[in-house]
């Protein structure tokens, strides 16, 4: 499959706010990105014209934003509007192997809908994981800086090395990633063995450092996890953010290149091209 | 968990001179007005309202009280 033909379905409800930028990231590198309103999925108050299947898309992206203003929990509405009308196509999608990334706030709705850490089967009926308020209990806004250590199975950072550092901003109050307390260091085990732990907060050195390196105070500095297969995705941080090297911090003292979040995008557009 | 809304909330109320606070927590509240007549029938699906929605068992503990 080429490029050109990679349909990816960029998926927003009211609040959602990053669609722009995660459009821009997939449109840049010739795949033919859509704004797609969750409404057009499900079917309810759109015209025909307007109505969309998730089954002609090869790429679904939740992006960030504060979708349904964050009520009952940030991402908890949004997933259960899903999981109201989507979930048989949501588990289609993926059992295909087709490729699913939330970022920041579509992490937290990709928690919220049972699609992470989906430790056993697509879709948990409740969440196993959750994304709670960060340590300092404020909105955390900065660059923060990412380690892959995922060994092998995430569709989105085959091409990020692991002694790479990449700077990938965040921007969220609710990104304390959790499991129930009394069974969190087995879980986190589990996820180490099942190559579901893709990237974590370090400092500079690459080495695992508390705040403010680690913004939210996360279960073992943990920035972003997959599921077992590898194909869903979600991380606290935002790649579409530092897609190009002129929206980092420091452009114009650093060498010039890509932006550091662009090789997520062209990891899984090479999975795509070549596997679907 | 962070409760930064129930620790500003302390601070505040220190600061207006009430003393030997030792800690404040907020909870969120839920008023659901249904049509069942059966109060058995109403929690049971509150509880189920409480588990697909309301609370994330991670983190969450929650009540239900029929009036």
């Amino acid at each position: 499959m080429k490029a050109s033909q990679v349909k990816v379905c960029v998926l927003r409800i009211e609040g959602t706010n990053c669609e722009e930028e995660s459009f821009a990231a997939f449109k840049r590198l010739g795949t033919k990105p859509e704004k797609v309103h969750l409404k057009q999925l499900t079917g309810a108050d759109v015209s025909h014209e307007e109505k969309r299947d998730l089954s002609d898309y090869q790429i679904l992206v939740l992006p960030g934003g504060f979708s349904a203003g964050d009520y009952v929990r940030a991402g908890a509405i949004f997933a259960a509007r899903m999981k109201s009308k989507l979930s048989k196509d949501l588990i289609e999608f993926i059992r295909a192997r087709k490729p699913v990334i939330g970022i920041c706030n579509g992490f937290q709705i990709l928690v919220e809908t049972g699609l992470l850490p989906a430790m056993s089967g697509v879709m948990s009926e409740v969440p196993e994981a959750v994304l709670g308020t960060n340590d300092s209990g404020r909105f955390e806004c900065r660059p923060t800086l990412l380690r892959k250590v995922n060994r092998d199975s995430c569709v989105f950072t085959a091409k990020i090395s692991p002694d790479k550092v990449s700077l990938i901003p965040s921007a969220h109050a609710e990104g304390k990633l959790m499991f129930p307390l009394d069974r969190s260091k087995k879980i986190v085990r589990e996820l180490e063995d099942n190559d579901q732990i893709v990237f974590k907060y370090v400092d500079p050195e690459g080495n695992l450092a508390v705040y403010p390196w680690c913004p939210n105070g996360s279960t073992d500095n943990i920035a972003g996890i997959c599921n077992r297969e590898g194909n869903v995705f979600g991380l606290m941080p935002h790649p579409e953010r530092v897609f190009f090297r002129f929206t980092h911090p420091d452009w114009t003292r650093a060498p010039d290149g890509p932006g550091d979040g662009r090789a997520v995008f062209e990891s899984v557009l090479e999975y795509v091209t070549k596997r679907l | 968990m962070a409760d930064p809304e129930g620790k500003n909330t302390l601070k505040a109320l220190e600061l207006l001179g009430f003393e030997g606070l030792k800690d404040v927590k907020t909870v969120k509240v839920f008023d659901i007005v249904m049509d069942d007549k059966s109060p058995g029938e109403a929690e049971k699906r509150v509880d189920e309202m409480c588990r697909r929605l309301l609370a994330n068992p991670v983190i969450h503990n929650y009540s239900i009280k029929i009036k």
